[in-house]
């Protein structure tokens, strides 16, 4: 199968501190694939990587077998790798209608009477409202981003990586700090994802990667641990050692 | 050529005794303040006054002006700046010009608009000569001034505690509080510590630069040049740039006298365009 | 799945932003009506013509883009010396020309010290800003056999605007001139804040990670924004040059920097009009203060300033809150809309 995302050799040092050690991940095409490991194993500096908010000392990433190493983040985007964020990073002065036709603007390459001829661009309000329809913000598509309840945010931040069309979808602890009664509907959308997008998925909640995943890498001290099916991965006794702490320091 | 040197590592000094506050109260408190220069202003009047008005020996004045300056940093932190700091820094902008604003036309009121000077004592008028190097009395003793101030701060700042709880207090306020350091207190005491520094500048320059009302604006940029390619996380950052600048400076301005004005900008621009958090801070300022 | 309604919301929310509120035409009838209605203050009028634009094109940088400068009037500056040394060196006679080439002298300027800006901290970009603000003004000064230097560009003589109308004593002819200029800029600005770019600026504005993590090319956008806003203030520099058919060098002041913050802030951020509502409040107050303290009226204009951020800029945008009331009132398309939307529900 086709490589979606790829990559040789990474390495990330933040002075003495190694945060991504000799990482070499491939992720196939259309996987469900999950990041795993314990708090502090450099997960989000590994995302951060791929998505380019890090440079890394060294290493390759591949997109598609296209060499990404060197763009920047807005370009790894019109590529098709998007992230979403642990913490919401929206927009706070613009509405979810505002956010979502924005991202789908800068997709198409916008020109500066884009809204005003909104009604000839039937196809582009149809593609905003059927992400608004399907992440359950159409009845606050016209709110400030700033008032709403934090589920809504939650979905905003998944609506709108949606939005650019992704073609490698990098989630980040997407259920992160929503209540239970709220989350089916987060799992839903990214359960409805369609099957030409690859997923990569960090989370820390079991049920979730196990219920989603069909490939789960896990990650200790910035260096890939153990990779393999979810079941393999979950019999492993070096994985539960790492987790439940059975490890040299007492 | 040394006699240049030396004019420039004298202005540079100056330049950071003038600046350094405002580098620590940037670093500490994320708080822009273009008024700096109004507590310099406020330190050189009081020197001019304290020694022509009412005979106070000029080297007696240079510590008073560091303690009116700081007094009035002290009431203007408490009662004003306090209630900046959690502002974006565009508002932080807008107070501090007002404030300049006001200072400088509040002393035009009451002072006049005249450039005045303090009546230094005959002793440090004129030069030594030392190897034929003409090195001017009142530059050395501004150097030796600012070069014990200069060690004293960064002893205090590595070697006692209440310079260990100012760093913490820079490098992460949060924390800070909650180790139970207080927070509140040091700014306090740092910002009229600040603005004491600039004061007693103030007082030291006025022979150099010249002393009038419009002081604060004329001297503005070059205070916050110095904070700007020094940094705000250290005190040699800042004492690196002052001498830098000030050197850069006086040596523009006699070897190539069109353009000396140039060099101060120009130095500045090309350090931010290499730098641009300043040579010496860490790539987490804001 | 997507009904027709929430088509029809969707496009009706995204239409609305874009037309034009009833208030916005009774400004401009008015703002045009001065032309007639007041006939003897045309020449205050043309300086809050002239400063409206300034304080517009650092709108679009402040209110928009979200970088604080202190030395916009590097721009205005440029575009005013352009203008007044074109007219005197008879190098383009004809106003409403040069007036387009002082504005693309400045929008270089604006171009090439636009990298500065895109990188470090508030303290830098005010610095670089206020840097290349000085920088300009002692350029000015050395150069003083093409500026003038301290005593100002003398001699400059304006040819009829269009060839036609000559800029007379009163300035009524100067005023018509700018209020159209100002005008057609602002319709420019209208557009382009209204448009995806000017969204994407808000986007920069507030989140600069997340805008770069949805595609925009944040560096580009701010350069580009920059580059516009400094046209805009080359050309209300070039309006006071030919309108007074004089440039000195204050124009690049740290005062006139300062104070059109001020006139923006007056104002208010983020909706084009704060700009030029500013410059209103602002020339009245000063007109009015300079009677009373000639000599001290910065005082006054720095208490104001420090009382504004202490009292909270959101705190006094907040009294034109009933106006907004009456405002969304007077909108009766709105109102139909609105019931026409609750139908569908």
């Amino acid at each position: 199968m086709a490589l979606a995302l790829e990559t040789a050799g990474l390495f990330k040092q933040f002075g003495g501190l190694t945060a991504t050690n000799d990482v070499s991940l491939t992720v196939e095409a259309g996987a469900r694939h999950a990041l795993i490991g314990p708090n502090g194993a450099g997960k989000t500096t590994l995302i951060n990587l791929l998505s380019g908010v890090l440079k890394p000392t060294s290493g390759r990433i591949l997109l598609e077998g296209t060499d990404i190493t060197g763009l920047s983040q807005h370009a790894r985007v019109g590529r098709g790798m998007v992230r979403t964020f642990q913490i919401n990073q929206l927009f706070g002065d613009l509405t979810p209608l505002e956010t979502l036709g924005l991202a789908v603007s800068e997709r198409n390459g916008h020109g500066m009477d884009w809204w005003r001829i909104a009604g000839s661009r039937q196809d582009l309000i149809e593609e905003i409202s059927s992400v608004l329809e399907r992440f359950h913000l159409a009845d606050v598509m016209n709110e400030r981003t700033a008032i709403l309840p934090y589920g809504k945010q939650r979905l905003l931040e998944i609506a709108v990586a949606i939005a650019c069309r992704p073609r490698v979808l990098l989630l980040d602890e997407p259920a992160a700090g929503v209540p239970e009664d709220e989350r089916h509907e987060i799992l839903a959308s990214i359960a409805a994802l369609p099957q030409d997008v690859t997923v990569l998925l960090i989370e820390h909640d079991m049920d979730i990667v196990f219920s989603f995943a069909q490939r789960i890498s896990v990650l200790v001290n910035g260096a890939l641990f153990v990779e393999g099916l979810p079941d393999d991965v979950a019999k492993d006794p070096r994985v539960k050692a790492v987790y439940l702490g059975e490890e040299a320091h007492v | 050529m040394l006699t240049i040197l030396f004019d420039g590592v004298a202005y540079g000094m100056l330049l950071f005794v003038l600046a350094c506050g405002l580098s620590v109260t940037l670093g500490l408190m994320n708080l822009i303040n273009l008024a700096h220069g109004a507590f310099a202003m406020a330190g050189g009047y009081a020197t001019v006054v304290l020694v022509n008005q009412l005979g106070v020996p000029f080297i007696l004045s240079l510590p008073l002006a560091f303690l009116i300056a700081a007094a009035i940093g002290l009431v203007m932190e408490r009662a004003i700046y306090v209630h900046v700091y959690r502002k974006p820094h565009l508002e932080q902008v807008l107070l501090t010009i007002g404030l300049v604003f006001m200072a400088v036309a509040g002393t035009d009121y009451v002072m006049g608009s005249t450039q005045v000077f303090a009546h230094t004592p005959d002793a440090l008028q004129g030069q030594f000569h030392f190897f034929g190097v003409g090195i001017g009395r009142y530059r050395l003793l501004i150097i030796a001034v600012c070069g014990l101030l200069a060690l004293g701060l960064q002893y205090i700042l590595t070697y006692t505690r209440f310079g260990s709880r100012l760093r913490a207090a820079v490098d992460d306020q949060r924390v800070a509080r909650g180790l139970g350091i207080n927070v509140n207190g040091i700014f306090a005491l740092t910002f009229a510590f600040g603005s004491g520094l600039a004061g007693l500048g103030g007082a030291l320059g006025t022979e150099i630069l010249g002393l009038d009302p419009t002081f604060p604006l004329k001297y503005m940029i070059y205070f916050l040049i110095v904070v700007t390619v020094g940094g705000t996380s250290t005190i040699t950052g800042p004492f690196l740039a002052s001498l830098l600048l000030g050197i850069g400076d006086v040596a523009g301005k006699y070897y190539v006298p069109k353009l000396g004005a140039f060099v101060i900008y120009t130095i500045m621009i090309v350090v931010l365009i290499w730098r641009p958090n300043g040579l010496f801070s860490r790539a987490s300022a804001k | 799945m997507v009904t027709p309604s929430l088509l029809r919301r969707a496009t009706e929310s995204l239409s609305a932003r874009v037309r034009w509120h009833p208030l916005e035409i009774i400004f401009w009838l008015v703002a045009f009506g001065m032309i007639w209605l007041m006939p003897t203050r045309h020449l205050i009028l043309t300086e809050i013509a002239w400063l409206g634009l300034f304080a517009l094109s650092l709108d679009l940088i402040v209110g928009y883009a979200g970088i604080i400068s202190l030395g916009h009037a590097a721009f205005f500056g440029v575009g005013a010396y352009a203008a007044a040394l074109l007219a005197k060196h008879e190098l383009i006679n004809e106003p409403v020309l040069a007036l387009l080439v002082a504005g693309l002298a400045a929008m270089v300027v604006g171009f090439v010290t636009s990298f500065l800006v895109l990188r470090g901290s508030d303290l830098t970009r005010l610095m670089v800003s206020l840097g290349v603000a000085l920088m300009l003004r002692e350029l000015a000064n050395q150069f003083g056999w093409l500026t003038g230097g301290a005593d100002g560009l003398q001699g400059v003589v304006m040819q009829p605007i269009l060839g036609y109308f000559r800029f007379d004593m009163f300035g009524h002819n100067g005023f018509i001139y700018c209020l159209i200029v100002l005008f057609v800029l602002f319709l420019g600005a209208r557009r382009l804040a209204n448009s995806p770019f000017g969204l994407s600026l808000v986007a920069i504005k507030n989140n600069p990670l997340r805008a770069a993590a949805i595609g925009i090319p944040v560096d580009r956008r701010l350069v580009e924004i920059y580059s516009i806003a400094a046209f805009y203030a080359g050309v209300a520099g070039a309006l006071l040059a030919q309108t007074t058919a004089f440039a000195s060098l204050d124009v690049f002041s740290f005062d006139r920097s300062a104070d059109l913050l001020l006139v923006l802030i007056i104002g208010g951020t983020g909706y084009l009009y704060g700009g030029l509502i500013g410059a209103i409040l602002f020339k009245l107050m000063q007109d009015y203060l300079s009677v009373l303290t000639p000599q001290y009226w910065p005082f006054w204009i720095g208490a104001l300033l420090v009382a504004m951020v202490l009292i909270g800029r959101d705190r006094i945008t907040a009294w034109n809150a009933p106006l907004r009331d009456i405002a969304a009132k007077l909108d009766w398309r709105a109102g139909r809309r609105a019931a026409a939307a609750a139908e569908d529900r």
